[in-house]
């Protein structure tokens, strides 16, 4: 079994599209681009046996000239990072709303909305917008008295039920007719988008493809218009799109289902303990009306940072700035006033289905800007990084009782409070008991006994490189400078992090280890094997099992 | 080949050619979109001529050896990134030994070399940022290497030195058979990887090297001798590729590959691969899953071999057919009927040996017919709609305005070039691509639509909660179903201690 990264596939993230399919479109994560003439200076700093912290500092010093943000009068924040090479372009829009923001009862909408993302606007999608513009509000008028019908705890008239679901399909049908069917996507596609998707998160709504440059512009077009004026069209038939898409994440997957339940159990007040996706009971009820008052709230400009990346300058600024800066300003939202109260007792839950045990536990942490944000990066790599992580030496490599095992900060997402988490997964014959008790041996070991100087300095080694190398393509690129913009208020922080990580001290990881690793601050579940029940049909005893 | 995993199920994307220059100066817009309407003013939005742009191709060099040796300087960030290629895989080995290639490549790199041992060997590369990796894959194995321009020389020589002097050790093939039986147990708790590998049986047949699976009594019977003997058998410079990328000086860099590399001796060439692939017997199989609420739904067919001379018109055909948003799979499936959040489809092309036809989805548990018959007439209809003007304009515009993204870094320029020459294809096939699939009319739709697709040959497979179907399978009217026995093989005692005797 392959060594994973845990904090990749367990964080609960949702894309419009399955990246199997984009994968069919011979998408890739876009473009090293050909380089300029770094390497004589490259061989200067190694040959003044320059540190890895030099190094990060001239890239900073290359990006100072390459980026330029401006922020438009609408509060939209553009940032644009001229990196030569091929002639094409990379963007990542970061709306600074996920999941957590979905209103009580509405679980799973920001979800949605970015999925009706793709669904056009006023220009782009229908034949005949005044029209498609009646015939949708028809669409919320009939579903909204389905819906009241629906909800009756007393006295629902299923007669009365059927007739209001035949006059919303009808409303949904006329309103159809005007619909041009993944339109958006099909202009973007022809005109030569590739990795095209989106992905919500707890946190944050994120979307990106990247272009050939002579169509800047086109996309600068699409993109303002469907954060100004995108139309929730189809939306009920793309509700059911995402309800297959929870099915898949969650209901019908072992893994998700444990997440799922160790949300629902480690958080109380925080809305880090529904699933992003949605409970399915308030997904399959959603409305469009809803989904739009989400809009309105959370995607105005003031909360929305734009990167463009790869053959850009300066000059192409006027230009966007026409575009992004039409869209129509208003209030920046307020952050969330819940704060995930302390946790008062262990707690555990014991998931018994007919699959492989499995091991999660996690301890409540503060929120990424935390002045120990940088001591849990390393407790994370101390913990996990590679085959010299303490986990993997003692769990999977000397005691041979884990295929994997890992700790990791920032789970299920960061802008809120959030844990530090393990997940281990044991060998054959071995239980979830023993998985608990030996990482309460690292843990402990943590808590009394200093880091090796050694551990902690290739932390910092690893963190300065591997800074260095994510800035090898424009998406990467684009993403990294817009959530250091978002979060940090200034994409320099992107490089300037590396002083917070190199300020950790061993005694910064036994402080934090102790104050967060306590028992009464753990939450953990214990996946273990039980035989589904037998299938009522006869059918069932003729297929073979997959148990 | 390590870089093909992914795709070798799906369809066969894009590959790339040497120059991408085009003039076109207006939006492309679906045909199908605006045909009766005056245009809209962002149809207007100017689209100017894309600049020239010309990858640069990696240096290639064959030493006396025989062993090819490709490098692409990149000097944008200091670091280095190399792999050695070795020809064979999992499809050379008997299937006795099914699993041997996943434990050689574990094995390899965490025992060591004779000088040092694995954990002494992560030690020195996690202080340096630094990785050495071994991999196996379906047709070859690999090295790699990546590391800071300055820790180029140490690194690289330890990469040589793990390649030349391995020490693999009884305890790390113990460790490495643990895991790799870890993997084998799960491998029923999830229902579309179930789907996905019986799907591949289903093309290749269950015992087939493209298929089959590793079973905890041939990993178990797997010994040192025998992963040191794959290894020797494999360093042999004739069927080796090095490939390097990065902030290196190319003459040095050709200097420090021929002192490692040119003392190999050559060997016997490395067979081509053979085998008989007559495709599924056609019919409906089934797996119960009773935890799901979810069916994976597949139909499989044999798909066909890059070289192929219609693989341009299969390519646009696949774009059509199930190529993002627009495609006809996407849109009526997904879009138009709501029945499935993946829905996906293409006519495989593999280098060296025949692909996978296959079109899948996932759908809740009571519109699995509906979903199977939905996928089944989008597959006909291949055949019977016939394609469209607009269709392949837009699919052509999908394939020619993203073509650039074939070849807009270095690395990926690199990777296509050990492609080439690993499955020994001329330098030229790709310059063809563009002009290939330029020159594909609707006729050529026509005829490879009725050359390769045939409803009659292909295997329908449902890996889901049967229960709860309610129309069940044989009203696809496509013959009985087949229950296909997925049990894990293992001794009674384990099964009572992991399933508690149960399946």
């Amino acid at each position: 079994m392959r060594y994973l990264r845990a904090a990749r596939w367990l964080a609960p993230v949702c894309c419009v599209m399955v990246a199997a399919a984009a994968l069919a479109q011979g998408s890739a994560q876009a473009a090293t681009a050909s380089s300029t003439s770094n390497f004589a200076a490259n061989a200067a700093l190694q040959a003044a046996e320059a540190s890895g912290h030099a190094l990060v500092q001239k890239e900073l010093a290359l990006f100072n000239k390459r980026v330029t943000v401006k922020v438009l009068p609408n509060g939209l924040t553009l940032i644009l990072c001229n990196r030569p090479g091929a002639p094409v372009f990379s963007y990542f829009t970061l709306v600074n709303a996920g999941d957590a923001n979905d209103p009580t009862g509405e679980s799973g909408i920001a979800h949605m909305f970015e999925h009706m993302a793709f669904k056009g606007t006023q220009d782009l999608g229908t034949t005949n917008y005044p029209a498609e513009k009646i015939a949708l509000a028809k669409v919320e008028t009939t579903y909204a008295a389905y819906d009241r019908e629906y909800r009756k705890r007393v006295g629902r008239n299923p007669q009365k039920l059927a007739e209001l679901h035949a006059a919303f399909k009808k409303a949904e049908a006329d309103a159809d007719q005007y619909v041009i069917p993944n339109e958006f996507t099909e202009i973007a596609e022809a005109n030569g988008a590739t990795g095209l998707n989106a992905e919500t998160g707890l946190d944050y709504t994120r979307y990106f493809w990247s272009m050939p440059i002579n169509r800047l512009q086109l996309w600068a077009y699409m993109e303002s218009d469907r954060i100004a004026h995108p139309v929730l069209r189809q939306f009920y038939q793309e509700r059911n799109v995402v309800m297959e898409e929870h099915r898949m994440r969650i209901d019908s997957n072992p893994v998700g289902l444990m997440v799922e339940q160790f949300l629902a159990a480690a958080y109380v007040a925080s809305p880090y303990h529904r699933p992003g996706i949605g409970w399915m009971s308030e997904l399959s009820q959603i409305t469009a009306t809803e989904a739009w008052a989400f809009h309105k709230k959370y995607y105005v400009p003031s909360n929305i940072v734009i990167a463009v990346v790869g053959d850009v300058t300066p000059a192409d600024l006027p230009m966007l700035e026409k575009y992004f800066g039409a869209i129509p300003a208003g209030p920046k939202p307020q952050p969330m006033t819940t704060i995930e109260p302390r946790q008062v007792a262990e707690k555990a839950v014991f998931l018994k289905m007919p699959t492989q045990p499995m091991f999660l536990e996690g301890y409540h942490r503060p929120d990424y800007l935390s002045p120990d944000d940088a001591t849990y990066d390393a407790i994370q790599d101390i913990f996990s990084n590679g085959r010299t992580s303490r986990l993997y030496r003692s769990l999977v490599e000397k005691q041979q009782i884990a295929a994997e095992a890992e700790g990791f900060t920032g789970f299920p997402a960061t802008k809120q409070a959030s844990m530090f988490a393990f997940f281990a997964v044991p060998n054959p014959g071995h239980t979830d008991e023993q998985m608990k008790a030996a990482i309460q041996q690292q843990i402990e070991k943590i808590k009394t006994t200093d880091v090796t100087t050694a551990e902690l300095e290739m932390f910092k080694t690893r963190a300065r490189a591997d800074l260095l190398r994510s800035l090898n393509s424009n998406q990467g690129i684009a993403q990294a400078l817009a959530m250091s913009q978002l979060r940090y208020g200034n994409w320099q922080h992107l490089f300037t992090q590396i002083n917070q990580i190199d300020a950790v001290t061993k005694a910064d990881i036994r402080r934090v280890a102790n104050e967060v690793f306590v028992p009464s601050n753990c939450t953990y579940i214990m996946v273990q094997h039980e035989a589904p029940p037998s299938p009522p049909t006869a059918a069932g005893k003729t297929a073979g099992g997959a148990r | 080949m390590k870089l093909l995993r992914s795709a070798s199920l799906l369809a066969a994307a894009a590959v790339c050619c040497s120059a991408f220059a085009v003039a076109q100066t207006t939006v492309s817009i679906p045909p199908n979109i605006r045909a009766v309407q005056p245009p809209a003013p962002w149809m207007k939005i100017p689209v100017p001529p894309l600049p020239a742009f010309h990858p640069v191709e990696p240096t290639r060099i064959e030493l006396k050896n025989g062993l090819v040796i490709l490098l692409e300087p990149d000097h944008e960030l200091p670091f280095i990134n190399g792999s050695i290629t070795m020809r064979g895989g999992s499809r050379d080995i008997p299937e006795s030994e099914a699993g041997l290639i996943d434990l050689y490549s574990m094995v390899w790199r965490n025992s060591g070399t004779s000088t040092m041992s694995g954990d002494q060997l992560s030690d020195l590369l996690a202080s340096k940022a630094a990785s050495i990796e071994t991999d196996g894959d379906v047709d070859s194995t690999d090295v790699s290497w990546s590391c800071m321009t300055k820790n180029e020389k140490q690194i690289f020589a330890l990469a040589v030195d793990l390649l030349e002097h391995p020490a693999f050790n009884e305890r790390q093939l113990q460790l490495a058979q643990r895991q790799e039986i870890a993997g084998i147990v799960r491998r029923n708790d999830n229902a579309p990887d179930i789907a996905q590998r019986e799907a591949a049986m289903l093309v290749y047949g269950k015992n087939s090297p493209y298929a089959r699976l590793p079973q905890i009594s041939t990993v178990m019977g797997i010994t040192l001798q025998e992963l040191e003997a794959w290894h020797a058998k494999t360093l042999v410079p004739n069927n080796m590729i090095v490939s390097v990328e990065g902030d290196f000086d190319p003459a040095k860099m050709e200097q420090a590959l021929r002192a490692a590399f040119g003392g190999l001796k050559r060997g016997p060439a490395w067979p081509k691969p053979t085998g008989v692939f007559t495709g599924p017997k056609p019919g409906v199989y089934a797996v119960n899953k009773s935890d799901v609420d979810q069916s994976n739904i597949w139909i499989v067919g044999l798909g066909t071999k890059r070289n192929n001379p219609d693989y341009y018109a299969l390519t646009v055909m696949n774009e059509i057919f199930s190529g993002g948003f627009g495609s006809r799979l996407f849109q009526d499936v997904r879009t138009k009927q709501g029945l499935a959040y993946e829905v996906y489809g293409a006519y495989g092309a593999s280098f060296d040996h025949p692909g996978v036809f296959f079109t899948a989805a996932a759908t809740k548990s009571g519109t699995t017919v509906k979903t199977t018959e939905a996928l089944l007439k989008e597959i006909n209809e291949l055949k019977t709609k016939p394609f469209t003007a607009s269709e392949l304009a837009s699919a052509k515009d999908q394939l020619l305005n993203s073509f650039i993204f074939n070849f807009d870094s270095r690395d990926k320029v690199l990777n296509r070039a050990v492609e080439l020459e690993f499955y020994g294809y001329p330098a030229d096939f790709l310059e063809k691509y563009r002009t290939g699939i330029e020159s594909v009319t609707l006729a050529d739709l026509e005829r490879v639509a009725h050359k390769y697709i045939d409803p009659s040959k292909l295997a329908i497979l449902v890996v889901g909660n049967e229960a709860h179907y309610g129309t069940p399978l044989t009203a696809l009217d496509k013959g009985p179903v087949t229950p296909l026995d997925i049990t894990i093989p293992m001794p009674a005692a384990m099964r009572q201690q992991l399933m508690g005797g149960g399946q």
